[in-house]
Parts: structure tokens; sequence; C-alpha cells
């Protein structure tokens, strides 16, 4: 599936929003919807989708954390489309669990009999950055931007999820991606060079290690800020959490301000956009993006 | 089970010559093999052959270039840096492999399997000895990780989805943290970002299925 809807019919997905857009990254789910239906990229949301078991269930064997993101995958296949994800950690377990389906039979045929569905490897796992970016097109993108992003220093992170490993996923380059950062030059805004681009932020340890999350994130939100960035984007909701919500820990624990707004891409997107509803979001940041947004009136 | 050692992309590694490979082996058959104690620490020998079949990993590829641990993001705050793990793992040093703090620290990255000179991936190997500790009963020393898993877990085959708040609460009644990170919770509570309810899925029967015919299913137990 790919090119613009002028040439091609209506873009139309299976939509996996997964957990975290339905609670922690509500203003992840509330953007993407926005943008998509302003794209004219159609999202049909997968009736009666599970969690993916996300960072935890692999920890219990190989079965079980194919079976959990397969049962969402052969639900997709009966809608006969392939399938938008935002969440980089759900992306990651429902294109890893694809690919072990396509390529061991055992495997498919396993999940296939506990979820009552059969197998059949039609349906692509995508990113939804790869998708907007993509299947849209920066062109289309960039004709339908009202308020270039102007005065917007972005740091793009891919965090780990989105990129690795690179043999199953592989979409964009796994040490140094660009999808975001044409997306935001697209848009008006301007991508700092950076190294942090995939470093890891912690993830899962959010909510039982922070130290180890308040060094991680602490690093990346440090070398985006030293290399210049007056802003990071995201495309990952584990990301945000740390990056927003730990920032305020981080700082009181160093006693350094480094004040960064964390964007969704979405949210960047809806912004130069002028959608109205981008409003709405900011008041779910931790660090809350106005003051940075009046400042370069990209308000 | 997917990739069992020897299988799909791997090649099955060279066979050592016979007297090294009898060092450490008596006989092929395992029942058999006897126990080779090496200054006072006796090597689990069948530990290799359970991780490799439970990661599908050839865990033998593994040459100990260190590119995995130059590359952890968390080896800061491990005990034993990647390739040491696996190095522990070929030996068969199984007691002190399992009770190591680098196997919960394990973010799932996956930047050692991105860099990895022999395609081996680190992070499958974590995943194989989590698993065998667990089945094995030895305490995790991270215990608030280890409690996270299962809350996170018992969330899903609960009610199909994660709920937050109800998996937070799970955590912190088996950390016995109340008061940890109260300020960042009433946060997502004010920005309404947690639900005090669960929105569990329609065919819950089918995601419970999935745990009870898909847990656990690789025997971990020495076969």
């Amino acid at each position: 599936m790919s090119s613009a809807p002028d040439n091609a019919g209506p873009m139309k997905y299976a939509y996996y929003p997964g957990c975290s857009l339905h609670s922690t990254a509500k203003e992840y789910d509330a953007s993407t919807r926005a943008v998509s239906e302003a794209l004219g990229v159609e999202l049909l949301e997968i009736p009666d989708w599970n969690c993916c078991g996300a960072s935890s269930a692999h920890g219990e064997g190989h079965l079980l954390s194919t079976g959990l993101p397969g049962r969402n995958i052969l639900l997709a296949e009966q809608m006969g489309l392939d399938i938008a994800v935002p969440c980089a950690a759900c992306y990651n377990r429902l294109a890893v669990a694809n690919a072990e389906m396509r390529s061991d039979p055992g495997l498919a045929e396993k999940v296939s009999g506990v979820v009552g569905l059969q197998f059949q490897g039609t349906s692509d796992v995508r990113p939804l950055v790869d998708i907007i970016v993509n299947d849209v097109g920066l062109e289309a993108i960039g004709a339908r931007v009202r308020r270039p992003l102007e005065g917007l220093k972005v740091a793009c992170y891919y965090g780990c999820l989105l990129v690795r490993p690179p043999r199953v996923l592989g979409f964009d380059d796994a040490d140094e991606p660009m999808t975001m950062d044409n997306l935001v030059t697209a848009l008006g805004g301007e991508p700092v060079t950076w190294p942090h681009k995939t470093e890891c932020c912690g993830a899962s340890f959010s909510l039982t290690r922070v130290d180890v999350v308040q060094k991680m994130t602490g690093d990346v939100l440090r070398m985006a800020r030293d290399c210049g960035a007056n802003c990071v984007v995201c495309a990952c909701p584990l990301c945000m959490t740390n990056l927003d919500m730990r920032q305020g820990g981080i700082e009181s624990l160093t006693g350094e301000k480094i004040g960064l707004p964390i964007f969704y891409f979405t949210e960047l997107l809806a912004l130069a956009m002028g959608l109205d509803m981008v409003k709405s979001c900011w008041k779910m940041h931790f660090v809350s993006p106005e003051p940075l947004l009046r400042e370069t009136a990209a308000v | 089970m997917l990739r069992r050692a020897g299988e799909g992309g791997h090649q099955t590694s060279p066979a050592l010559p016979q007297g090294k490979e009898t060092v450490l082996k008596t006989k092929d058959d395992s029942e058999s093999r006897s126990p080779v104690s090496i200054g006072g620490v006796t090597p689990d020998s069948r530990l290799r052959d359970l991780v490799e079949r439970l990661s599908g990993q050839k865990v033998a590829d593994c040459y100990q270039c260190g590119e995995c641990t130059a590359g952890c993001p968390v080896a800061f705050a491990m005990d034993l840096m990647p390739n040491q793990v696996t190095r522990l793992v070929q030996l068969g040093l199984a007691e002190e492999v399992l009770a190591c703090r680098t196997i919960w620290l394990c973010a799932g990255c996956q930047t050692c399997v991105a860099r990895c000179p022999q395609l081996v991936e680190p992070s499958a190997i974590m995943d194989a000895l989590r698993q065998i500790a667990a089945e094995r009963g030895i305490k995790a020393p991270e215990g608030e990780i280890e409690a996270f898993h299962k809350a996170f877990l018992n969330s899903v085959e609960r009610s199909g989805r994660v709920h937050e708040m109800g998996m937070i609460a799970e955590l912190k009644l088996k950390t016995r943290k109340f008061v940890k990170d109260v300020p960042v919770g009433l946060g997502l509570f004010t920005k309404g970002k947690l639900s005090p309810l669960p929105k569990p899925v329609k065919d819950r029967a089918a995601v419970k299925k999935i745990f009870k015919e898909l847990r656990k299913h690789e025997e971990t137990a020495d076969e």
C-alpha cells in the first residue's frame, strides 16, 4: 500500500492503538485520529484488540509473547488491511510476531489454533510515522501546513523499539534514522543534529528503578539541550512518559534546568496544520509546551 | 517452539575436537553426565542447552568481543556485563548467572542485538535466564522489576488489556512502597491519564486461553 490519496483509493489501515493510547497517552490517540482524518488516512480500530504483552511477556516465554500480539494480527487479517501502530513498543511486538509467524509455519499454526483464526501472513505491521511520512508523503503534508513551526529546534528521538532489531523492522536506518527529521523540516521546523536519536530511555523501569531511568533519560535530555534543541519529538508513549513525566525529578535531582517540552510527532503535525484540537493536548503534558510556543509564535 | 538452536538461519557450530569436548562431558547422554568440579565450582552442563532451546540462540557462537557490553545503555547499573552473562552460560555456571541483577536490568532495547557480529541476541538470552530463574524459584535480586512484570501480565490476563491503576495498586501491595512516586501518580490522575476502572476486552476468554495454552508451554525443566 502506498502513494498519495489523489492517485490511489483512500488510504485505509487497521488501527491498533494499544493500552497506552487509551490511558497515559490519550493525547497521542486524539492527535493521531485528528491528523489522520485531515490527511485522508482512514484508521479502522481493530475490534476487541488486546494488549500486545509489551516489555513483560517475552520474559515468560516465546509462545506467550507471540500469541498476545498474534491475536491482533489475526483480527486485522480478517479486515483485509495492513496494521497502523502509533506506539513503538506495540509496533515492535506486533512486527516481530508477524515476522516470526511468517517464517515459522509451526508457530503460526499453534497461535492460529489457540486464537481460532487461520494465520495467512497477509497484513503488514507498520509504525504510524512511516505511514504518515511515506504513504501520505512529505509533499502532500507540506501542502497542508498553515502555521510553519518556525523557531522550533527539534531533537527527533526515535528510541529503541521503532528501529531495532533492524533485521526484522528496518523502515528506517537503525543508527541514523531520518523519518521524523524530514517530517520536521516539511513542517517548517529545524531538526537538530544530535547523537542520541536511538538511545534507550529506560522504558519499562519507569515505575520500578526510577534511579536507572533518571540516569538514562537524563542523558538523552541533556544531550538534546546541549545540541541546541528547544524541544524533543517522539513516537512512543513510553519515551514520552520518561522524557516528560520524569523530567521534573531529573531536574530536582541535579539542580539543573532542562525545560524541554516533549511532543508526539502527531501533535507537531496538528500544530502545523492548524488543527485546533491540539490545544487540548497541552494540559496532558507535565512540561508545558505553551511558553515555548508563545515565544516562537507557533501558537 | 520457534527457533531451536541449530535450526533456521544459524549454522551448527563445528564440533570441538573430541579430546576437548570430553573435558566437561563424560558421555553424550546428558542423563548420565557426571558433574565435574573445577575449583570447587560445579558447572551445570545442561544450562547452555536449556538457554539455547528457550532463546533460539546459539550461545556457543559468542566469541566474547564485548560489543554488546560496549553498547549497553544499562551496563552502568548491572552487576555482570552482558558478555559475561553469555560467558557464564557457555561455562554452565548456573548459580552465578541465575542470581545476577543483569538479567532483570536488561531493558530489551535491542542495541546488543543490532550490534552483535555473530548474530547472537543477548537480550533473548536474558529473557530465557529470567524464565529459568523464576522456574527454579531463585529469588530475583531486582524484586520490584519482577513484581512489575507479574503485575503487568496479571492485569492483561484479567482483562485483556493493561489497566494501569490496577497494575500500580498490585505493584504497591507487592513491594510495600506506598509513598514512592505519589506526586507523579497524582499528576497522571489529574491529567485524566489513569482510569479508576478497567476497560476490558469483550472476549476475555480468548485472552485467558492464550495465557492458559501458551504460557510456560516451553519446557524450562531439563528434559
